[in-house]
């Protein structure tokens, strides 16, 4: 190729060099560099960054410390212990655990599983809604059926069926039942955008010059909606969170004795909780309302960044 | 048109068989059978062998399922063994409370959404649109079950505004007819207002667009050069325009509400089918399971189907060709 280039052109190699230069100045700068100049121009937004990743590693590490079955067990001295007093930071509830401590557990059980489903359900999704997308025809018609299939199911219903089926699960068995319901949405937004950047013409020379199919979808039109992928990914990991918990506070999430926010907010069940020992539950459900709104804002400014006409950021 | 609308009834044939039989396989791959209820000491296990042969409990499982679902056709689903009652009786019950709830809480939906959604597109990029923008983005985000959680905490415990269990007081249920269907009616208003101040963000965003788009559309400027007052022209011309697409998301708001009336009817312990169904779930009362996944996926197939014929008599470009 450059001998070629070498051969039929006339600029000299010094002149090459200068353009190569010019055009490196004047093109669009990287993604990152965009999403850190957006993040720059929004304060909140990086208040929120902050609180989310200082959060996570703050639960993360602090998890490590602490000794889940022993935090477990029932402690009689401590049954509904009063909360911001030195032993209890926020309490403890019925069996004289610490709030606290399970709140750290509970937050790391539940944030560990909404990574991990948002990994899962959104690479999936985002296969479907690719090749869906890039083949259209038989290909297509055939995945959309198995997608309108899925949309029928009721999802909620069918996770509790198969959570009450399997006899012996785990988070990791969780996570993946979890997972076959929930890329519906990554691969719908997916493969609507796919067909219309099949559509554009560097598809079509790249097809005509015998790029193979795989090559194009996964290099070529993935690449080109890269940003799009980012933004979905952030905002399903938002709308994770409320899954696991919300099942686990119906009960059939997590098992009762491994912590997760959802069975913290179950506390609210009882009457007498609710008001009267408000301790043992309101402190989870704040922390899923902030990490969640925290989460879906951070969303808002890659989607902005991703829209050149919405950003707020400095244009250098 | 018509053709369209054939197309999607023959395409949910086959998806309405195959929810059936893996409605059916799930009930057989859970623990227990009919018979676990009645086994008691002084049951003979011989009886019981005998009763399951009888009952066809043996034979190869696509025997079973055709006899299933010949009694589903005769209305037959069986006996719930928690209950000792029959399951279409059962539900039939529940069913009318579940229906009201997502009923007056779609009601509800349409008249926070509507007023805010013209309003939103009206004053686009002023102030009153980035409230509007700022509250749907926040209802959008929260979990839907932690704001009820919250809402009968505060609204029902703290302040006792509102009854916190049951669709029915104590006392209405044995007065007249208008006592009683008051009492019902205070009963679905707390769920009902929570679940529409936090499901308007498709509507609203949909109108918030749509108008958006009309106001610089021909009609619009044909209206307003011939004096129509701009008040006018947002209630007869840009918002009778935006109706049906508007209304067309009735369907897939129904399909949502019912896939929320678990949490809903659990939080408020709102005797309908979706607490009955998690009831059946600690119980293990698969009869019941299966009727109520069925019915439930088939309601979410004509609330999309609804949604899907209004859209495809709007906008011509979706008809399936």
């Amino acid at each position: 190729m450059a001998e070629n280039f070498e051969q039929h052109s006339d600029v000299s190699a010094a002149d090459l060099a200068r353009l190569t230069q010019e055009a490196q100045a004047e093109a669009t700068p990287s993604t990152a560099k965009i999403i850190w100049s957006e993040f720059k121009a929004d304060k909140p937004a990086m208040a929120a960054l902050f609180i989310i990743v200082g959060f996570i590693l703050f639960v993360m590490i602090g998890a490590l410390f602490i000794n889940t079955p022993k935090m477990m067990e029932t402690n009689i001295m401590g049954y509904f212990n009063q909360p911001f007093t030195p032993e209890y930071w926020l309490g403890a509830d019925s069996g004289g655990r610490s709030v606290a401590k399970q709140l750290i557990v509970g937050s790391r059980n539940s944030i560990g599983i909404a990574i991990g489903l948002t990994l899962i359900s959104s690479t999936f999704g985002i296969c479907w809604g690719l090749i869906s997308g890039y083949f259209n025809g038989y290909i297509d018609w055939g995945m959309q059926r198995v997608y309108d299939f899925m949309m029928m199911l009721p999802m909620t219903m069918m996770i509790i069926v198969l959570v009450t089926i399997i006899p012996h699960y785990n988070s990791v068995t969780l996570t993946l039942i979890f997972s076959i319901f929930y890329w519906e949405g990554t691969s719908r937004l997916i493969r609507s955008r796919t067909l219309a950047e099949s559509e554009k013409d560097y598809v079509a020379a790249s097809r005509t010059s015998g790029t193979s199919h795989w090559k194009i979808i996964f290099r070529e039109i993935m690449p080109n909606i890269s940003s799009l992928i980012i933004v979905d990914c952030t905002l399903s990991f938002a709308e994770n969170i409320g899954v696991e918990t919300g099942l686990s506070y119906l009960g059939f999430g997590l098992p009762s004795q491994t912590p997760s926010l959802g069975t913290m907010i179950a506390n609210a069940n009882d009457p007498n909780n609710i008001t009267q020992y408000w301790w043992t539950w309101l402190p989870a459900a704040l922390e899923i309302i902030i990490l969640c709104l925290s989460i879906s804002y951070v969303g808002q400014v890659l989607r902005r960044a991703a829209d050149a006409s919405q950003r707020q950021g400095a244009a250098d | 048109m018509w053709k369209t609308i054939l197309r999607r009834f023959l395409i949910m044939i086959p998806e309405v068989i195959i929810l059936s039989i893996l409605v059916f396989l799930l009930a057989k791959a859970m623990p227990g059978d009919p018979f676990t209820g009645s086994i008691n000491p002084k049951a003979d296990p011989q009886q019981i062998h005998h009763l399951m042969k009888i009952n066809g409990l043996y034979d190869p499982w696509y025997q079973q399922y055709w006899n299933w679902v010949v009694h589903l056709f005769h209305g037959n689903l069986g006996n719930s063994y928690q209950y000792q009652e029959p399951v279409t009786r059962l539900i039939g019950g529940r069913a009318a409370n579940t229906l009201w709830l997502a009923f007056f809480t779609m009601i509800l939906t349409y008249a926070f959404a509507l007023p805010m959604g013209v309003f939103a597109g009206r004053h686009e990029g002023k102030l009153p649109d980035t409230i509007i923008r700022v509250y749907t983005y926040v209802t959008y985000c929260i979990p839907f079950f932690v704001i009820l959680v919250i809402g009968i905490w505060i609204f029902g415990y703290v302040f006792g505004w509102f009854p916190t269990t049951g669709s029915i007081s104590a006392e209405a249920s044995g007065g007249g007819w208008l006592q009683t269907i008051g009492s019902r009616f205070y009963h679905i208003l707390l769920p009902g207002i929570l679940g529409a101040l936090f499901g308007t963000v498709n509507i609203v965003q949909y109108l918030r667009s749509e108008v958006i788009d009309a106001k610089g559309s021909d009609y619009v400027r044909t209206a307003r050069s011939k004096g129509v007052p701009s008040k006018d022209i947002y209630r007869h011309h840009i918002f009778r325009n935006s109706l049906l697409p508007i209304a067309a998301f009735a369907g897939y708001s129904i399909t949502g509400l019912l896939n929320g009336s678990i949490f809903t009817e659990t939080v408020f312990s709102y005797p309908g089918m979706g607490l009955l169904f998690v009831n059946s779930i600690s119980y293990r009362d698969y009869t019941v399971i299966t009727a109520l996944v069925l019915i439930y996926g088939i309601l979410n197939l004509i609330g999309t189907l609804l949604s899907d014929i209004i859209l495809s008599i709007v906008d011509p470009r979706i008809r399936i060709e």
